[in-house]
């Protein structure tokens, strides 16, 4: 089970929080972008073999939301893109 | 290819076995094929044989990175059904089923397809909708559902004592599915690889594909392993799991995340369920295997991953929600475990199609492809060979997302 890092609570265990997804790139503006981007946007999410940047809620706890590098080979929290856990 | 009958078996048993012939050969791996199949597991065996059976093209690699059954294939829990709720699926699932009840003639090879029927144990009112709902999609498909009573599920299912009246959700009724079936993953390998062979492919364990190459036109020009490099106008990628890996490599997004599916089994017991349960609402099924195993699934991990065990919250979870419905179960020891990852599309239909590298083809977002082989490979072989979508498949394009004209398919095992 991971340990996951709450900033207000310390670290506490996976059971307790949900998860939120990979981190996407900022939301085009709509006025502004092409549809290829758009859909690009809504359907294609990073899916690294490695570190993944993606969100967690404190929900069983604080509510807090925080985000946090995982390698998506051995779920090792790493510190960055080029931390292999 | 030796046939195999009694009187093979009477024969070669006369000469205390020492004279079967290797169901496959290992041949030398060429610079060249016309067609390059990536995977040798259920998907990617199913493609090259019907691309040699149906539209004779026989000048076929599969490479696979470790060993033939060794990939998805044997990571699954072996259910093959039709009960989905989507027009676009059902007509698939159904041919399907159809071509894994005619495998093991078709073949020659005992696929030991045991068509025993799935139970989905109903709890919520919102669940029981759901199925009536399937129910009069698939009746008009050819597939079928059956509701019963919660009296009757507990005389099919003598095992489940959970779920009464003082449950937090009492069983409310159930539905049968009787065309469900499991079999034997390593047999539907090995009789695809002998078949494939018999033909004239060629099949190459330890052969990993490290990178895709695109020719100066922009097609699709080969692909890249530790034992060099391999050429092919057309190449298939068959990879549950690490489809986006290898896009990658020629600068191709695609709509789909890796994640983990989980799955245990049981010490041995005597016989004691002779159906696949399924129970939605509680979020796990079973089914017991011929050894006497209980061979238990879950629900996805929603995180990615590309890892083959199984998470500790995942396994706690499933089993909380079994020994709800089956108290019983508590004393069971359970023996393994272990972890199928698969790519799910962004609406969790399967994508079959050629993609945006003219010659690269992918079948990915398999979630529970286990049921779907004969009939996905029959219909890549089709796309392959002719350059035009099955009708099976051809809502499962790649294009649908341009449109945002997704498939939302609610009918896998778990999906709550």
């Amino acid at each position: 089970m991971m340990l996951i890092p709450c900033p207000f609570c310390g670290p506490r265990t996976e059971s307790e929080f949900t998860y939120g997804g990979p981190v996407r790139p900022p939301r085009p503006d709509p006025a502004r972008t092409t549809d290829a981007e758009w859909v690009a946007w809504l359907t294609e999410v990073p899916n690294p073999l490695g570190p993944v940047e993606e969100r967690w809620c404190h929900l069983r706890g604080c509510g807090s939301w925080l985000t946090l590098w995982r390698d998506t080979r051995t779920h090792a929290i790493v510190g960055g893109p080029q931390d292999a856990g | 290819m030796q046939r195999y009958s009694l009187l093979s078996l009477l024969r070669h048993g006369l000469n205390r076995h020492t004279t079967w012939a290797p169901a496959w050969r290992s041949l030398p791996l060429r610079e060249r094929y016309e067609v390059i199949v990536i995977g040798a597991g259920g998907h990617g065996l199913a493609t090259a044989y019907y691309l040699a059976k149906e539209h004779g093209i026989t000048d076929i690699a599969v490479l696979e990175s470790g060993w033939l059954g060794g990939g998805n294939i044997a990571r699954n829990t072996v259910t093959i059904r039709s009960n989905y709720m989507r027009d676009a699926s059902i007509p698939f699932y159904v041919k399907s089923v159809t071509l894994y009840e005619q495998m093991t003639r078709e073949l020659n090879f005992n696929t030991m397809h045991s068509r025993r029927g799935m139970i989905d144990v109903i709890q919520t009112w919102g669940m029981m909708r759901d199925r009536r709902r399937r129910q009069h999609i698939m009746d008009l498909h050819g597939s079928t559902y059956e509701q019963i009573t919660t009296a009757e599920l507990r005389r099919r299912i003598p095992a489940l004592t959970g779920g009464g009246a003082e449950a937090r959700l009492p069983i409310l009724g159930g539905f049968v599915h009787p065309e469900a079936a499991v079999n034997r993953h390593d047999a539907v390998a090995w009789a695809y690889a002998r078949a494939i062979n018999a033909m004239g492919g060629e099949i190459h364990q330890q052969t990993p594909v490290t990178q895709l190459m695109r020719g100066p036109d922009g097609r699709i020009a080969g692909v890249v392993t530790p034992r060099g490099v391999i050429r092919a106008p057309k190449v298939a990628v068959a990879v549950s799991g690490h489809t986006t890996t290898l896009t990658e490599t020629v600068g191709l997004k695609l709509p789909l995340r890796t994640m983990n599916l989980t799955a245990f089994v049981s010490e041995p017991v005597q016989p004691l369920i002779d159906v696949i349960v399924n129970c939605p609402d509680a979020g796990f099924y079973l089914s017991q295997s011929d050894k006497g195993e209980l061979v238990i699934g879950g629900a996805p991990d929603p995180g990615q991953s590309f890892r083959r065990d199984i998470k500790q919250t995942v396994f706690e979870d499933t089993v909380s929600a079994m020994l709800s419905l089956f108290p019983a179960f508590k004393g069971l020891k359970m023996l393994r475990q272990w972890g199928g990852h698969l790519d799910i599309a962004h609406d969790a239909s399967p994508i079959q199609d050629e993609t945006d590298v003219p010659g690269l083809f992918v079948t990915a977002g398999w979630w529970g492809g286990y049921k779907a082989i004969p009939a996905g490979g029959l219909t890549l072989a089709h796309l392959v060979a002719t350059g035009r979508p099955h009708p099976l498949m051809a809502p499962f394009s790649i294009k649908r997302f341009r449109h945002l004209d997704y498939v939302m398919e609610s009918g896998t095992t778990t999906a709550r």
